[in-house]
């Protein structure tokens, strides 16, 4: 049984704000593995990007504050670690790549400066004519063409798709162990997304490190991933394999999202959204954070008082629902409903 | 003109107001709602002291449809194709640089303001930024009533006709007092729809109404404009980015790139049978939320980026990308002509199957 | 680690954090029933300094408009006997009295008076008129928007002031009003830029956009849509104006310009008293700190307003 290179456990992260006390990490608890891709999924308010935003100490804490929890890195808790002592890690040994690629890319110094920076800031020895190979290489690597006449441009040089492609390869230039990319492709056209992504695999797949991938993109996360954790209100609500996910969910929201998505093949009927608004994070509802919008809860009272805990079924992956054994049924039935194929309660 | 369904709670109200606006020009023509015809927009790059002319922007570079009435024509590209451009162009608040825009019967290219104001009342327009697109300061009600008020038309029950329209789009009318930053993105895009139906027009532009929205929220907002089309009778342009929205909503699709469109048909002939080479690699480069479609998709992924509009390639300016390309595509622009059933723009349009082997087996 | 890789690591922080606050406001997860103005008024009084200058600052307007009921004697009123007075309690000469036995204290209140007088009349003047000519500048743009900005630039570089004052001389020396007027005239420019820069970015806002598909008139537009999303940095500014103003009518009138006697003036009661600082050095100082007591909350009241209408501060 393989350790997790990275582990999140029962983090807690609130923010003071003028309106109030935000519960913005409520529990939250997933881990990945060595060579994995773990697709972490949400939307506004879910607290996926914060969760990892704290874990590496990149909150301003205030007005952020992180209340309990573990985040273990090869074995090693790292919150409470001194901030020069996270920056270091931040920087060699778990990247990160963000949906703006600015905010990683300095305007004023070429590309392939900033990324021979970043390999010659831990590599003491390294010269800065091995550093420029080396980086010619990374910018080859993801795809940059012309990578020996790209190192001297600047970022306004580059466009959208490159620039994203330059900040993976500075992530990936010291050989990171972890590579987590929060919402990488969101602001990209469809088809430099296909490129990026194909570009995120490679990477990945050279360096063996494990890779989190946050995004509220469900055909994204479908193709990248390996095994999917499902973040509503500030908690976990189900995680599985891609496939237990996709065809077999086990939580009313995880359902929701299946059906409320427009296909691009199949038949096609009415959509069926999930109804009502996200939930408040400082007025949260009592009990399940998802009962208000559940269409199977039906008002009753253990979801409306008890918080479920995320806990597995008896041949089924983790889910936190007081009713999950009754989401097959429920799956059936709406997939009758909007024209997905369905059936023995596996969607597909 | 299929007869607007009884008990629907504008029915009365539409059919009166439908009477006065009409002119009774859209039964007569038997044109479409709204006809584009060769429409180009072209912005001029200034530089140095006297602001001389250097070049243009070729945002949208000669492009003509047809909506038809309560039809929803999409229209798709990626960024720099020019479809917002094109919506804001149909609606004057971008001048075309040539063309011809034509409205139930009435050219609106040139019209000059004082003129255009009646259009209005018929021809509106959602846009994406649900954040933006409502003045911070004015309240729910003020917002929505604002059309009513611009035209004249408040006094007489403007205060029912409110309430009538925050019905239509499920908001409550007590939602009335409030102010657009104690909402939901959702409810916000709303709202705007809200105020686009004040009038009663015939055609409403939604320029990526859902792409700023959370995923479960989209299909509430995706659902609420295909009841109010039915019910209302309205034609839509429905611009997104998104190809499964697109095609959800849409009868009709049109596909841009670089200001033109490379191909053009009903919803089944442009997502079962693509034969323009960008199409097929849109279809192709779409994620599918569906595990078992990465390995069975056919996938073509596209080299380079998208070229600079002020600069575009001679020909078929898809030739830089294409996989396709020959010498001729260099010289010759290719016309939007059918072939295999449908509009496409291309000298070596070919069908491809991209889509059907995805995920629909068990 | 460089310097230059932990300034970018502390951007990002700032800039996460910044996000993360963002992503929970955004989608309107607390149901706030508080507008704008009722945010900006909490805040407001949340901010002390603005809050204890407003209340000092209202007692003096108080005290200076009704100045004819709370001065003790006219402005102009000589008694010999108690001439050159140190400050007391007798006979109400809380600020002494000059050489002719004048007291201060009524003198000061009067000169304040006048102060305020100007300062305000600056102040509308300046601001309607940067108004004006910065919302059509930036409303309309093109040719219009660079004849302005000339026109703008022109009042800054040329020395108008020098100018007018000069003139103002056979105009009708030392009336409060003329002068507040001639003042206007330089004040309205800064504002004019700031509100043609707000302008020009409005302009382009999705909801102006709305607008006028709608078929609004730009005069709809420019009133309903434009202006109330200016207000904030318009009173902001307002504010500074008339702090400004006050000293600079009090430089004047020090310097023997501006406000002529027999016109009360704080700037002239300073440069009266000025020669005897040494032996009746109450004459100079009571007027100079009112100036600078005026001045301070005005500055002080600005911050609180400024703080008070930022949007982008939610954290406590």
């Amino acid at each position: 049984m393989t350790e997790p290179v990275l582990a999140i456990r029962d983090l807690v992260v609130e923010f003071d704000t003028t309106d109030g006390v935000v519960h913005a990490v409520d529990g939250v608890s997933y881990e990945v593995y060595p060579g994995e891709t773990l697709g972490v999924v949400g939307e506004s308010g879910s607290g996926k990007s914060v969760t990892v935003m704290s874990a590496l100490g990149l909150i301003q804490m205030p007005p952020g504050r992180i209340v309990r929890g573990e985040v273990v890195y090869k074995g090693r808790d790292i919150i409470g670690l001194p901030a020069d002592e996270l920056r270091k890690i931040r920087n060699k040994e778990i990247a990160m790549i963000f949906q703006d690629p600015m905010t990683s890319l300095n305007p004023v110094f070429t590309v392939g400066d900033q990324i021979a920076e970043a390999l010659t800031a831990h590599n003491d020895q390294m010269s800065s004519d091995r550093a420029r190979a080396e980086t010619v290489g990374l910018l080859e690597m993801v795809g940059v063409p012309n990578p020996d006449r790209r190192f001297d441009q600047y970022p306004h040089e580059y466009s959208g798709g490159m620039r994203q492609r330059a900040m993976i390869a500075m992530a990936m230039a010291n050989k990171p162990s972890v590579l987590i990319a929060d919402e990488p492709t969101t602001a990209l056209d469809v088809t430099i997304q296909a490129q990026v992504l194909e570009v995120m695999k490679l990477a990945a797949e050279e360096t063996g490190a494990a890779t989190i991938i946050i995004t509220h993109d469900l055909g994204v996360v479908a193709e990248m991933a390996d095994r999917i954790t499902v973040m509503y209100g500030g908690k976990v609500v189900e995680t599985g394999t891609v496939d237990q996910i996709y065809h077999t969910p086990r939580h009313p929201y995880t359902l929701g999202l299946m059906m409320s998505l427009p296909r691009i093949t199949g038949e096609m009927k009415r959509l069926l959204p999930i109804p009502g608004n996200p939930p408040s994070l400082i007025n949260r509802p009592p009990g399940c954070s998802f009962h208000p919008r559940c269409r199977m809860s039906e008002g009753r009272e253990l979801c409306r008082t008890v918080i479920p805990d995320l806990i597995s079924g008896a041949e089924d992956h983790p889910s936190a629902c007081h009713f999950r054994d009754e989401v097959a049924d429920e799956l059936l039935r709406e997939a009758a409903a909007t024209g997905i194929a369905a059936h023995g309660g596996s969607l597909g | 003109m299929r007869p607007l369904r009884p008990g629907s709670p504008l029915t009365g109200a539409v059919l009166a107001d439908r009477a006065i606006s009409y002119d009774g020009q859209d039964g007569q023509t038997g044109n479409g709602v709204l006809d584009v015809e060769d429409l180009k927009v072209h912005f001029p790059i200034k530089e140095g002291l006297r602001r001389r002319v250097v070049g243009h922007v070729y945002a949208v570079d000669g492009i003509s449809f047809r909506v038809g009435h309560s039809e929803t024509l999409g229209l798709v590209g990626e960024s720099g194709c020019g479809k917002s451009t094109t919506a804001r162009a149909i609606i004057r608040l971008v001048n075309p640089t040539d063309g011809r825009v034509v409205f139930m019967g009435q050219d609106i290219t040139t019209l000059p303001r004082k003129y255009l104001r009646p259009v209005r009342k018929s021809l509106q327009i959602v846009f994406q930024d649900p954040y933006a697109s409502l003045n911070p300061r004015m309240t729910v009600r003020e917002i929505v009533a604002e059309p009513l008020k611009i035209h004249g038309l408040w006094d007489d029950g403007g205060v029912d006709r409110v309430a009538e329209l925050l019905r239509l789009v499920q908001l409550s009318p007590e939602h009335g007092n409030r102010f657009p930053h104690e909402f939901s993105g959702g409810q916000r895009q709303r709202i705007g729809v809200a105020r686009a139906l004040a009038l009663n027009p015939r055609m409403l532009l939604l320029d990526e109404p859902v792409s700023a929205l959370d995923v479960s929220i989209q299909a509430q907002v995706i659902n609420l404009l295909m009841e109010i089309q039915e019910e209302l009778e309205l034609s839509y342009l429905f611009i997104a980015h998104d190809l499964s929205v697109v095609r959800h909503i849409s009868h009709r699709l049109g596909v841009m790139y670089l200001g033109r469109i490379v191909e053009m048909g009903t919803r089944d002939e442009i997502f079962e049978n693509p034969t323009h080479p960008y199409t097929q690699a849109l279809l192709s480069a779409v994620p599918v939320p569906e595990p078992r479609g990465r390995e069975t998709r056919e996938r073509i992924v596209l080299r380079g980026d998208v070229p600079n509009p002020a600069d575009p390639p001679s020909g078929c300016v898809f030739r830089t990308r294409c996989w396709k390309a020959q010498d001729i595509c260099a010289v010759e622009t290719p016309p939007l002509v059918e072939q295999f059933g449908h509009l496409v723009a291309c000298h070596f349009a070919a069908p491809l199957e991209i889509l059907s082997s995805t995920g629909d087996k068990a | 680690m460089t310097d230059q890789q932990v300034r970018a690591d502390e951007a990002l922080e700032t800039e996460a954090t910044r996000a993360a606050l963002e992503s929970v406001h955004l989608e309107g997860l607390e149901v706030q029933s508080l507008t704008q103005w009722q945010l900006a008024r909490r805040k407001f009084f949340q901010h002390k300094l603005a809050m204890t200058s407003l209340v000092i600052l209202t007692l003096v307007f108080l005290a200076a408009m009704f100045a004819d009921f709370v001065a003790p004697y006219p402005f102009d009123a000589t008694n010999v006997p108690d001439r050159s007075l140190a400050p007391t309690f007798e006979g109400l000469h809380i600020f002494g009295t000059d050489k002719i036995g004048r007291d201060y204290f009524s003198r000061t209140l009067y000169g304040t008076r006048t102060s305020m007088y100007v300062a305000f009349i600056v102040a509308s003047v300046s601001t309607v008129l940067g108004i004006v000519i910065g919302g059509i500048a930036g409303y309309y743009g093109g040719k219009v928007d660079n004849l302005l900005m000339r026109l703008t630039d022109l009042f800054l570089t040329i020395p108008f002031l020098a100018i007018l004052l000069v003139l103002s001389s056979f105009l009708g020396a030392g009336n409060p009003v003329r002068v507040a007027f001639i003042l206007a005239f330089l004040f309205w420019t800064g504002l004019a830029r700031i509100v043609r820069g707000e302008f020009l970015s409005l302009r382009e806002k999705e909801f102006v956009e709305a607008a006028k598909v709608l078929g609004a008139s730009d005069s709809r537009i420019i009133f309903r849509h434009i202006l109330p999303n200016t207000a904030g940095p318009i009173i902001v500014n307002a504010t500074l104006i008339v702090a400004t103003a006050i000293l600079v009518e009090a430089a004047l009138s020090f310097l023997g310009f501006g406000i002529q006697p027999p016109f009360p003036a704080l700037g002239k009661l300073i440069s009266d008293g000025q020669d005897s600082l040494t032996t009746q050095w109450w004459l100079a100082t009571f007027p100079g700190l009112t100036i600078v007591l005026i001045a301070l909350c005005i500055n002080f009241i600005g911050d609180g307003l400024r703080d008070a209408l930022d949007p982008k501060q939610r954290i406590k």
